[in-house]
């Protein structure tokens, strides 16, 4: 029967519906202690004092500070994770030293949470405060090479001989500032404590097995002393990629305590760790006058933090995206006083191809040539910086069927020519880009003799979809019904997998549940069972055939906004996402994920803003009364397309992913409609109503 | 958070007396700012006095106008029949604020006693003349861009939050407060404070006492509010405006103009109003200018001013429509 490619329902719906789907936060157990973590004051410096006295009220069971704190390992590599860079990983209560603001410095630990919140507000801690540099602006002469970078920019040709030889030229300087993830459930981790010492642990994660490696590290423990569970995460967008510090504090304190501990943290404890760094850019395009590019510039500067490099691949896809042979690319970091940023949601892609994208639309203005012409003339059939042919690339088709939907032929190009309503109307267009990517993973079968077949893998369900997927997979390739298929994800204990991110755990997780249902059908087609079935496979890539092809997702993004000329409010009224993706398992979570993705695109356009005091070196808009993200009222028409893509190459069920791809283009494509719309070229993202009056 | 007792008042009285035995006591409703205020440690009551069982959740007509009880929600005030005839730019400045769920919980009483939504006034890690006096103000020199522009002092340019206020500042409102000597009736222009050398008081209810009506003398205006905001919905105002107007024909023969998001208190200047009076449309612009006269803009919200005229006009042109 098929299954691959309906839209079926989300199997997991029912249980989160009800309520019977437990995160991180609610794992839960008699005798459960809670803790409450005290956040800096500071933002660099270090700890005089801490004066615990007046917090030792009755039920208050432990205050652990880096004074009274186990013994901690002191090699770095002791507190690396599968999503650690180069630099010593931040160790919580290690020192008496304050490296950002809202550092963790002490946990309470207490019989109830409200108790353990109390007594933390009684701890009195006494710093003498260092001289701090939060502000990227500040740094803007101090960018140095990262040490390990993501992808190193590679430069081709010579891009500022050709730019000074361009009929046409565009100069530009975009900003993106930092943003935080924020995904609705916070990170939490409840560590439950079994009479021999043996840690259940549910965290909120990506990587059950990252926590899992963590924790062993970190605390001198076996593999099978811990067990890490994440059935279910309430979004993460990347925050679970590496454990975050409410892990390694409740582990300290049910070790110390020999007692079960969970520790929560709180909306503005959400802004202390990692986040999308704040990043400025400079790209300069040379053309010929018809459009056709001969120069592309692209540089970049980003934050990250004293102790860590964080890299990402924020300029290399200006070189991938777009034929043309003379191509420079800088990426450069500078050191703050902040935690070291983290991925978030297609990390770089967003921020490059906000630049870039902007730029293009800049150039199909100054050349007269509409901006999807502009991309047509310069697309790139090969990918340049890798060298090889793509294994598939519909972007043409995505344009084409983006813009037939949209109805971008109507569009007429001068700005503030529409209008609707006493509203200036703006059209917008970008191109989107993604790595298509898969690691190694393994899954198991187990058919029991009721027909009930049980796959397992430990990769996480971040609310993308992963349980109906695989369900879909599973049941197709071994034939056996949907409703018999039971799929068990997010446990340290079950076979391994990588981290749920870079959008491979379609690909991936999909891969290895349909070659070990292939083996169990193999199996079932020699009769009937007549024991219970057990398979088990790791389904490695086929990297000799892949390494000769370049894989990415691409998309035409096609946005609509309406600015009131006189107040500069702005609305987003419609959006055209068309993607190639490749193969697409379920359009029905599909779509929910690039629907969700484009939200966040319009939130990045016109809302979100951790804003930085720089003085203080604090985010002071820590909650979601002032970090502004789209509510229903921001987001009107969405349309989402699939245009066909067939690709043997890129995975075995030729699936690309689409966890990233939604979001790309999109801050660009709204940017370039409020240009349409109203003459004015935002460059420093959000676009809020000031920068339009 | 501060381990607080908790009592529940039964009567005006009871709660007067629960005030008066517990000095620094706080009055809780709706809870909707308190008790965010409580979990990041701003607000430390030693005690909280529940006044959700009083009987001040009325709306009733009279002679004199419309009384609105302490207790009524703010939804319930917004969709109430006589509130959406008599007073539509309060019912729209209600629908304005916050989300349907905050608006279900949220009082009257309560509503006009929210306090700044300054970033630093939140973050106990900071220093803020408003929740720790003598400790500075860093929005001073920070990020101001939400901050004010009018009526501002060196010690603080926090803004007033809320839009029901606005709105009720154009009406003329009148809050009705209960203390153990007596009823005292303050005008809604006395109500609120600006910051001054004092920023930590929003306003000048007495400690203890207890708001338990707002009314509203009988008006015959044509009104509109207008809030200007980073998103479409569920975010404090950059600027609004409530406007009310009484015209003939073309003339305007009476007119109300109170802006929020701009000061530590809905904002009004009698000058701008009686500008209008026996002008028509063009006299707008002028009256706009008026209004935001002195004006004094930050380092991130100079924009504000420019974006009040213009919302002053919009308003007055969309109730004269």
């Amino acid at each position: 029967m098929r299954l691959i490619g309906q839209p079926i329902r989300r199997v997991d719906g029912p249980l989160k519906v009800r309520g019977d789907a437990k995160y991180a936060a609610e794992a839960s157990q008699d005798g459960l202690l809670h803790g409450y973590v005290i956040s800096s004051a500071i933002t660099r410096g270090k700890i005089e004092k801490i004066d615990v006295s007046a917090a030792q009220l009755d039920g208050v069971r432990l205050i652990l500070t880096h004074e009274n704190r186990p013994h901690l390992p002191w090699f770095d590599k002791k507190y690396k994770d599968d999503d650690a860079r180069a630099g010593s990983p931040f160790r919580p209560l290690y020192d008496g030293k304050v490296r950002f603001a809202a550092q963790p410095v002490a946990l309470v630990v207490a019989d109830t949470l409200e108790l353990a919140r109390h007594a933390a507000s009684l701890v009195k801690i006494a710093y003498s405060a260092e001289e701090h540099e939060a502000d990227l602006h500040a740094q803007r002469e101090q960018g140095h090479a990262p040490k390990e970078p993501q992808a190193p920019p590679q430069s081709r040709g010579d891009a500022d001989r050709a730019l000074a030889r361009s009929a046409l030229r565009v100069h530009a300087e975009y900003a993106v500032p930092a943003e935080h993830h924020n995904p609705m459930e916070c990170h939490a981790s409840t560590v439950l404590y079994g009479e021999d010492g043996a840690l259940t642990i549910y965290d909120k994660t990506q990587g059950p097995q990252n926590s899992q490696q963590y924790v062993c590290n970190v605390f001198g423990l076996k593999p099978e002393q811990v067990r890490v569970l994440a059935p279910f995460v309430g979004g993460a967008f990347g925050s679970g990629l590496r454990p975050q510090y409410q892990l390694n504090l409740a582990v300290m304190a049910a070790r110390e305590l020999k007692q079960s501990v969970r520790v929560a943290l709180t909306r503005q404890q959400m802004f202390s760790f990692g986040h999308r760094p704040h990043t400025l850019q400079r790209v300069s395009l040379g053309a010929r006058g018809d459009g056709k590019l001969t120069a592309v510039v692209h540089e970049a500067l980003a934050e990250t933090s004293r102790f860590e490099d964080y890299s990402e691949n924020v300029v290399n896809w200006s070189g991938m995206l777009y034929q043309c042979d003379d191509v420079k690319l800088v990426y450069e970091l500078a050191d703050l006083d902040v935690f070291t940023p983290l991925d978030m949601r297609a990390p770089g892609a967003t921020l490059g191809l906000f630049a870039l994208e902007s730029a293009l639309d800049e150039l199909a203005h100054l050349a007269g040539v509409d901006p999807v012409q502009l991309r047509l003339i310069n697309y790139a059939e090969r990918d340049q910086v890798k060298d090889k042919p793509f294994s598939s690339k519909a972007l043409r088709e995505c344009y084409a069927e983006g813009a037939a939907r949209f109805g971008w032929s109507e569009r007429n190009p001068s700005p503030r020519s529409m209008q609707r309503d006493g509203q200036l109307i703006g059209w917008g267009m970008a191109t989107g880009v993604w790595e298509a990517l898969s690691q190694a993973t393994s899954a198991r079968a187990v058919l029991a003799l009721d027909g009930t077949l049980t796959i397992s893998t430990s990769t996480t369900d971040i609310g993308t979809g992963t349980y109906t997927i695989l369900a879909q997979i599973a049941a197709e390739t071994a034939g056996v019904p949907l409703e018999k298929v039971r799929v068990e994800l997010g446990d340290s204990s079950l076979p391994k997998a990588p981290l749920q991110g870079g959008s491979w755990t379609a690909a991936s997780a999909g891969a290895a549940v349909q070659q070990v249902c292939q083996q169990l059908r193999a199996e079932l087609d020699k009769g009937p069972p007549s024991k219970e079935l057990h398979f088990e496979v790791t389904s490695e890539p086929d990297k000799e055939r892949q390494g000769q092809y370049s894989s990415a997702t691409h998309s035409a993004v096609f946005a609509e906004v309406a600015v009131d000329p006189q107040l500069g409010t702005l609305q987003v009224t419609r959006v055209v996402s068309a993607i190639a993706g490749g193969r697409i398992l379920n359009p029905k979570t599909a779509r929910s994920q690039i629907e969700g993705a484009v939200v966040w695109g319009i939130g990045m356009a016109t809302h979100e803003h951790s804003r930085m005091d720089g003085a203080l070196g604090r985010y002071v808009n820590h909650d979601f009364s002032e970090y502004h993200i789209p509510v229903q009222a921001d987001v009107r028409e969405i349309d989402v397309i699939f245009v066909d893509e067939q690709d043997d190459v890129v995975s075995p069920l030729g699936v690309k992913g689409l966890g990233e791809i939604g979001i790309v283009g999109v801050a660009a494509a709204i940017a370039n409609a409020v240009f349409h719309a109203t003459g004015k070229r935002i460059r420093e993202l959000p676009i809020t109503l000031d920068k339009l009056l | 958070m501060i381990d607080f007792s908790f009592s529940r008042a039964d009567s005006v009285e009871h709660a007067l007396a629960e005030a008066a035995a517990h000095p620094g006591a706080a009055f809780i409703a709706g809870g909707t700012n308190l008790v965010d205020l409580l979990k990041v440690d701003v607000a430390r009551p030693p005690h909280l006095i529940d006044i959700t069982r009083l009987k001040l959740d009325a709306i009733t007509e009279s002679a004199d106008g419309v009384r609105i009880g302490a207790l009524v929600s703010n939804a319930d005030l917004a969709w109430h029949p006589l509130i959406r005839e008599r007073y539509p730019l309060l019912a729209q400045a209600l629908l304005a604020g916050a989300s349907p769920q905050l608006r279900n919980m949220a009082t009257t009483g309560g509503n006009l006693l929210q306090r700044t939504r300054c970033y630093y006034f939140y973050d106990v890690a900071t220093p803020c003349n408003k929740r720790s006096p003598g400790s500075g103000c860093p929005a001073l020199h920070g990020q101001n861009r939400i901050h004010a522009i009018l009526g501002a002092s060196e010690h603080c340019i926090a803004v007033h939050p809320s839009d029901m206020c606005v709105a009720l500042r154009a009406l003329d409102a009148v809050v009705v407060v209960q203390t153990r000597a007596g009823e005292q009736r303050i005008p809604i222009a006395d109500f609120h404070r600006l910051p001054g050398d004092t920023p930590e008081r929003d306003n000048n209810l007495e400690p203890g006492a207890l708001i338990t009506a707002v009314e509203l003398p009988p008006e015959q205006l044509r009104g509109h509010y207008l809030k200007l905001r980073d998103r479409a919905s569920y975010a404090f105002a950059l600027v609004s405006v409530a406007v009310g107007l009484q015209l003939d024909g073309d003339v305007v023969r009476d007119a109300r103009i109170a802006l929020g998001g701009v000061a530590h208190k809905p904002w009004r200047k009698r000058e701008a109003e009686q500008l209008l009076i026996g002008k028509t449309r063009e006299a707008f612009p002028r009256a706009a200018e008026l209004l935001l006269e002195g004006a004094q803009p930050r380092a991130l919200n100079a924009f504000k001013i420019e974006l009040a005229k213009r919302a002053i006009v919009r308003a007055l042109e969309t109730a004269c429509a």
